[in-house]
């Protein structure tokens, strides 16, 4: 009895039915378009814990390389990570540094003048973050002065961190992005990546 | 039990309208021209205010108790109400409509003629100039003068004399502050690359605060200062030992302080008159043995503070510009002893 009333019925409301179900994929797919936005708003909020403190890291100077030939065993020693290269604030505060620790006073925006180039794709004492931490902290024949204790090493990490995303070298979306004023040059985020390759200082 | 708790309560009521008198950082305990005339146009903005409420309510609580409580016929009768009760109504509402229309008016003058008052006299004010520089999270006092050997640059704590107007020059260095002295004035941002310009004046001795009034970051609402109102002459003769340059220092362990603050990172931002160090980043430190408060009226000037603050300034004002220092114990104790002896 329920069947035959249920066949009748669904045979009467097959249109209806079909109607319904396209209805259902319809809101369906809204609810999956609003849902998508919302996920990647939410996981926004956590995509990263400033940290005002600097932590204990393991990011030491030693071992660093100024060219390919080195004593010892073959093959050259693993590039130390620095924690700043990975973290937004961090380069950001580079950037802030940079200018107020008078950099730019030398290396200008990144174009060089006095002192070398930083944007470009060439690098007399190393690219890896801890050659650039050692050439900060140790200075470098010719005019770059030595920054050791006058710069905390956690600032000094900043600072690496912000001269590897001048030439590209980082993350996209921890580079600095346009400054508050004219801009210089294209902003960190948006310069394109460099392949590093060694350089002789230039002729005296 | 009940009893106790209404006295309980009543005497917290009390307490909390009595501490809205007093106080070095409160709008309605004005001490300067400036704060009066603001605080004259909150009261009768206030009262006012207070009073028609009072009068709506009463109104609307007499309507509803006369209201008719007759069931609603389905015709009406159309007739005409009485004249004389007709009249009534439209005085009633034509009188509510003239007297809010004053109202609104004696608002506009008052609080234009108000906002005029602060500004009016500036042009005329030969008193004191000082130039104010927000930071995030600190201000940059500058005290200007015809004579270059009187100009000096102190840090979050203003002394100015009583009774004399003082002229501010305000400017910011990164983002918008706001200048804010509620005892002895209204608000006026701190704009980058435009000037403003605001003058208050303190009518009696005392410590007022003030605090930035505009969102500007992570340490805002850490970034406070002290107006110092005291008689000219004491005023004089801190004018006269703040254009000095710093102290020599006499100890040992001061001279050892000395030495640490030039060859570690302090020398990278700080200045200190009288000594190579000479950089504006942060808060010139010529005289900083002589203020009250530190790190923008935040922690009281003593001894244990200030070592905490140089070693590890994060745990007072997370995010602020000042990195920490990873000073030995003698060295930090040397350059304590140094800092403090710069009276």
């Amino acid at each position: 009895m329920f069947k035959k009333q249920f066949h009748a019925k669904s045979q009467r409301d097959r249109k209806d039915a079909k109607k319904d179900l396209c209805a259902l994929v319809k809101s369906l797919r809204l609810c999956v378009n609003l849902l998508i936005p919302c996920l990647v708003f939410f996981a926004a909020c956590k995509r990263e814990q400033r940290q005002f403190s600097s932590p204990p890291s393991n990011f030491k100077a030693y071992d660093v390389t100024m060219s390919d030939i080195h004593p010892g065993s073959p093959g050259l020693p693993q590039p130390v990570e620095n924690p700043s290269d990975q973290r937004a604030f961090d380069t950001n505060e580079g950037k802030r540094l940079f200018t107020q620790y008078n950099c730019s006073g030398c290396h200008f925006n990144g174009g060089g003048g006095i002192g070398p180039p930083l944007m470009d794709e060439k690098w007399i004492y190393g690219e890896n973050p801890e050659n650039i931490y050692s050439t900060i902290v140790e200075g470098r024949p010719n005019g770059m002065p030595s920054f050791r204790q006058k710069i905390p090493d956690s600032q000094v990490r900043q600072l690496a961190a912000y001269v590897r995303s001048m030439s590209g070298q980082l993350r996209k979306d921890v580079e600095p992005t346009r400054n508050d004023d004219m801009n210089a040059r294209r902003s960190e985020q948006r310069t394109a990546r460099e392949t590093p390759r060694r350089s002789s200082p230039p002729p005296q | 039990m009940i009893e106790t708790r209404n006295t309980i309560l009543k005497i917290c009521a009390l307490a909390l309208c009595c501490s809205s008198c007093g106080g070095i950082h409160n709008a309605l305990n004005p001490t300067g021209p400036q704060a009066q005339n603001l605080s004259r146009l909150w009261w009768l903005f206030f009262i006012v205010c207070s009073v028609v409420f009072v009068i709506v309510m009463i109104a609307l609580l007499l309507s509803l108790r006369n209201r008719t409580t007759e069931p609603p016929v389905a015709l009406p009768p159309l007739v005409e109400p009485p004249r004389e009760q007709e009249r009534k109504r439209r005085n009633v509402v034509i009188s509510s409509i003239t007297i809010t229309v004053i109202i609104l008016f004696v608002f506009l003058i008052a609080s234009y003629s108000a906002g005029r008052s602060m500004t009016a006299e500036l042009a005329h004010k030969n008193g004191l100039n000082i130039e104010l520089t927000g930071h995030q999270w600190w201000w940059e006092v500058r005290y200007n003068d015809v004579d270059a050997s009187n100009i000096f640059t102190t840090a979050n704590e203003i002394h100015v004399p009583v009774g004399v107007p003082v002229t501010f020059s305000l400017k910011a260095a990164d983002v918008i502050h706001s200048f804010w002295v509620p005892n002895l004035a209204g608000k006026k941002d701190l704009i980058p690359g435009k000037i403003n310009t605001i003058w208050l004046q303190a009518d009696k001795p005392g410590v007022y605060r003030g605090q930035c009034a505009e969102y500007c970051g992570f340490q805002h609402a850490r970034m406070a200062l002290w107006i110092v109102a005291e008689p000219q002459e004491q005023f004089n003769a801190w004018r006269q030992n703040q254009t000095q340059t710093s102290v020599t220092p006499a100890s040992d362990s001061q001279k050892r302080g000395q030495q640490v603050f030039l060859t570690s990172t302090c020398v990278m931002c700080h200045a200190i008159n009288g000594t190579p160090a000479g950089s504006n980043i942060g808060p010139n430190l010529t005289h900083v043995g002589s203020r009250n408060m530190i790190a923008a009226a935040t922690l009281v000037n003593t001894r244990d503070h200030l070592a905490q603050w140089i070693k590890d300034s994060q745990q007072f004002k997370p995010g602020n510009r000042m990195p920490q220092n990873n000073l030995s114990d003698a060295d930090l104790q040397s350059l304590v002893d140094y800092l403090q002896s710069l009276k």
